[in-house]
């Protein structure tokens, strides 16, 4: 695991060096945690019906993973590297129990649409995945970076996803009709026109049809990603 | 009142964990290059998830839930003056005790069934952070099953559900080698539409009733429109 070679850097660094910067924009785009790297597609497939359910999910993540990341980025050479996962485990749970109950608390009607999804952060494979890869081997400050820089690639694909999903399935953003009205029988706007709602968009499997249409987009404009089956 | 047989079938095919929930996606996409390796992650799954979601059944109902230490002391109960609600603590317990219980049933394993530990070996310590273990368990908490049994065949129905998932995928990958598929959706951007595709297969099970008849006004709409607006009915909850 986590081997003191690794943790050997230059003295001295300016707060946003370079380096530290590609932390943030790499999982932008070139090395996005979902897209690129498969990692935390459970939840974030399930929740993205609605922009405004995408957007609390997403911030969520953000607060679990730059938490969790400075967390264990300070513990990082008091784990012992065997119960290092049950260790992790129980420091993300305990963050997401916080958001969990703030959710609960300012936003109900978004927490009980979120459900189970918001306990199922703690398996979310990108916050494991960047306590491994990342801060069990690494400063608090570029640890940080880090988490901001892989939630937020996260994050705008989840809220894109909810995006598309819900102005082609509902006619809606974050609930504010923008087609016009579709009651039957008194239909504004676009409707009148005779326009319908998508209602396959709201089906489950139409998220995995429009991320992989992203994915799509994404490796025909930067043809480095292209895989060999 | 559904009944267990109800909650199995229904788990296997129209709540099931990949196409309806996105549980365990990950090792899903991840595992399922080919059929060997799949078959082992989704033994490993049923396995585990048999074992996880009757233990978090117990530990929900006596100790977590609302009310639920009445054995301890009759004051801790709902109606009791002193009355407990862990309920806020399950997230911690339940990853607790799947971690804890997937590097016991590793350990068990490896000792009494070499042959089922070089099956599944690798993928064990994986399940551990596998959303679909810790979502059976939500999903148990947030259904409220009224028996254990209830609990145990939604646990077992989840997994065969998500074996037939990652076995079919797993199969359809191997065979897709040889298909042109255009070279920017190779690998992973196929793989996830071919998910969704099998998902919407999968959705076809929707039409299917179970036990008695949820709703009686919705019979009498002709057939299509009653299973969308069913269906988006279900998923909004």
């Amino acid at each position: 695991m986590s081997t003191t070679e690794e943790k050997v850097k230059a003295p001295k660094e300016p707060l946003f060096s370079k380096k530290n910067k590609r932390l943030i924009t790499d999982p932008l785009s070139d090395n996005n945690p979902i897209t690129i790297q498969v990692l935390g597609i459970c939840s974030a497939l399930a929740i993205t019906v609605q922009v405004e359910q995408a957007f609390w999910m997403s911030v969520s993540v953000i607060f679990v993973m730059v938490f969790g990341n400075l967390i264990v980025s300070l513990l990082r050479n008091l784990i012992p590297s065997r119960v290092r996962i049950i260790v992790q485990l129980v420091i993300v749970a305990s963050l997401v129990i916080i958001v969990n109950e703030c959710l609960q608390a300012f936003v109900p009607d978004v927490s009980e649409k979120l459900s189970v999804f918001v306990g199922l952060i703690i398996t979310n494979c990108i916050i494991m995945g960047r306590f491994e890869a990342f801060a069990m081997s690494n400063k608090p400050f570029p640890s940080i970076l880090d988490a901001v820089g892989n939630a937020i690639g996260y994050a705008w694909i989840l809220v894109l996803v909810a995006l598309i999903r819900e102005v082609f399935g509902s006619g809606k953003i974050w609930g504010a009709a923008i087609f016009g009205n579709n009651l039957p029988g008194e239909e504004s706007g676009l409707y009148a026109l005779g326009y319908v709602n998508n209602n396959m968009m709201i089906l489950p499997p139409m998220a995995l049809i429009v991320v992989g249409v992203i994915i799509w987009i994404q490796r025909t404009r930067n043809k480095d990603l292209v895989e060999e089956h | 009142m559904e009944s267990t047989l109800d909650i199995f079938v229904k788990a296997i095919f129209t709540e099931n964990m990949i196409f309806a929930y996105f549980l365990g996606m990950c090792s899903y996409l991840a595992v399922s290059k080919t059929v060997k390796t799949g078959v082992g992650l989704g033994l490993a799954v049923i396995f585990v998830l048999v074992v996880t979601v009757p233990m978090n059944y117990l530990l929900e109902n006596y100790v977590l839930k609302e009310g639920a230490l009445t054995w301890l002391n009759p004051e801790y109960g709902l109606s009791g003056s002193k009355t407990i609600d862990l309920s806020f603590l399950s997230f911690i317990m339940f990853i607790a005790v799947v971690a804890s219980i997937v590097q016991l049933v590793e350990m068990l394993v490896e000792k009494f069934a070499p042959t089922l530990y070089g099956a599944l070996g690798i993928f064990l310590p994986l399940i551990a952070v596998n959303c679909s273990i810790l979502g059976g368990a939500l999903f148990m908490q947030d259904r409220q099953y009224s028996t254990i049994l209830d609990a145990t065949s939604f646990a077992f129905g989840s997994g065969i559900g998500w074996f037939i998932a990652i076995v079919s995928l797993a199969a359809i990958r191997e065979k897709i080698r040889y298909s042109n598929v255009p070279p920017a959706l190779r690998g992973l951007g196929i793989t996830f539409i071919v998910t969704g595709l099998m998902g919407i297969a999968f959705m076809s099970f929707m039409g299917v009733e179970y036990g008695k008849k949820k709703d009686s006004k919705t019979n009498t709409i002709s057939g299509g429109a009653v299973e969308t607006s069913q269906i988006i009915n279900d998923i909004k909850q």
